[in-house]
């Protein structure tokens, strides 16, 4: 169970998928509007990457790592199909999305309203693809530990998304520079939350 | 023009992500920026070729495996021609399929334009991206390990002996998001239409 939480709480706050790795930089700009919107979209990447990850875990190890295949019989142990990684991963994201539409639209019609126009964005968001070649480069040890760093990344997903929001939100009421205003501002503003941060380097549990 | 008044990173907020985790130094910046033009040129191609025959609804998937495919074989000759440079890229060539201008554009543009056209269009924008990340590139190799392109810059003037130190801020994460931030600061004081409300 340690190594559980060291994983998931250093993948919230030390490595953290916005501010260590850009990653799902496209829609924390376009959507940190208002904390509401925020909210919902990551909730929702929390979710998907909790699916998929564990699913291209799998598939890395059974299927396309050098010697995965030894399963299905010994002459086929020296195969390597780790080159196709990222095309499989790409298209195992790409299905899921869709089949976790469908679920959610037919058994809980609120959520899909509330997640609906979010879920195909995700489909091309870094910060899901990101977290698979994540897993795959660090080669996590069990099933356990990539649930820990999936949920522990979506986690910190939403965490940043949620905080610029809400600074943007009061952001409307102070006096920007006119050329500053919008995107320039966001930018600015998250390098400084990458600051705070990055106090959290080191934290082991 | 892609260049400047819609540039893909600065203006239309677009691949923002590669863009700020490769440009710790030139180098990789310089290779990223390459392979996405590259990727974004012949993605575009590929599917203006192919738009009279991908049924719409489905469009997105046959765009993924066309970027993807490109992709994998640009990860494949880097890591063949250039190990050391695909090594500090690490993820972020993988990234490039759901790099935003690759999908954007095709998106935007190919979908409706002839291959030409289409190839000019990723051509453009991939020099628009390109340019960002030289200027990240160069600005935060220079200040933050006081090299270019791996050239001791900093020690052949002599500027270590007078009591200059390197800026370690520079080459960590939250510089660049602060650096990104400057850039579209200058660009919209010097052009006031590009300004939000």
């Amino acid at each position: 169970m340690g190594a559980f939480f060291n994983i998931l709480v250093r993948s919230v706050f030390v490595d953290n998928m916005i501010f260590a790795f850009f990653l799902g930089m496209c829609s924390y700009l376009a959507v940190s509007k208002t904390v509401k919107t925020s909210f919902g979209l990551g909730v929702a990447v929390t979710f998907v990457l909790l699916v998929t990850v564990p699913v291209n875990y799998l598939i890395d190890r059974y299927l396309l790592q050098p010697g995965a295949l030894r399963w299905v019989s010994e002459s086929l142990a020296g195969v390597d199909l780790s080159f196709l990684s990222l095309i499989v991963f790409i298209a195992v994201i790409a299905s899921i999305v869709q089949m976790v539409e469908m679920v959610v639209e037919r058994f809980s019609p609120a959520l899909y309203n509330a997640l609906g126009v979010f879920l195909p964005l995700i489909a091309v968001n870094c910060a899901i693809m990101g977290g698979s070649l994540f897993m795959q480069q660090r080669a996590y040890g069990s099933l356990t530990e990539v649930t820990a760093f999936a949920l522990g990344s979506g986690t910190g997903w939403l965490l940043a998304i949620v905080g610029i929001a809400a600074i943007r939100e009061k952001l409307r009421y102070s006096q920007v520079p006119a050329a500053l205003r919008g995107v320039g501002v966001t930018f600015i503003i998250t390098g400084l939350m990458g600051m705070a941060f990055m106090a959290f380097m080191g934290f082991k549990i | 023009m892609p260049w400047s008044r819609q540039n893909p990173v600065t203006v239309q907020v677009l691949g923002v992500c590669s863009c700020l985790a490769v440009t710790a130094q030139l180098k990789p910046a310089v290779v990223m920026a390459a392979s996405v033009t590259a990727v974004v040129m012949l993605s575009n191609l590929v599917i203006s070729l192919l738009r009279h025959t991908i049924p719409p609804r489905i469009r997105i998937i046959v765009q993924l495996v066309v970027v993807a495919t490109l992709v994998v074989v640009t990860d494949q000759l880097l890591k063949a021609y250039a190990y050391d440079v695909s090594r500090q890229l690490s993820v972020y060539v993988g990234l490039i399929i759901t790099n935003c201008i690759v999908m954007g554009r095709l998106e935007a543009f190919a979908m409706t334009h002839g291959p030409w056209e289409s190839l000019l269009d990723g051509l453009g924008n991939g020099l628009g991206y390109a340019f960002i990340l030289v200027v990240l590139g160069v600005v935060r190799e220079l200040f933050g390990s006081g090299t270019l392109w791996g050239f001791p810059v900093a020690e052949r003037l002599g500027l270590y002996r007078l009591g200059y130190e390197n800026n370690g801020l520079f080459v960590m994460a939250p510089m660049a998001l602060i650096l990104m931030g400057l850039v579209i600061w200058l660009q919209r004081n010097s052009d006031s239409g590009l300004q939000e409300k």
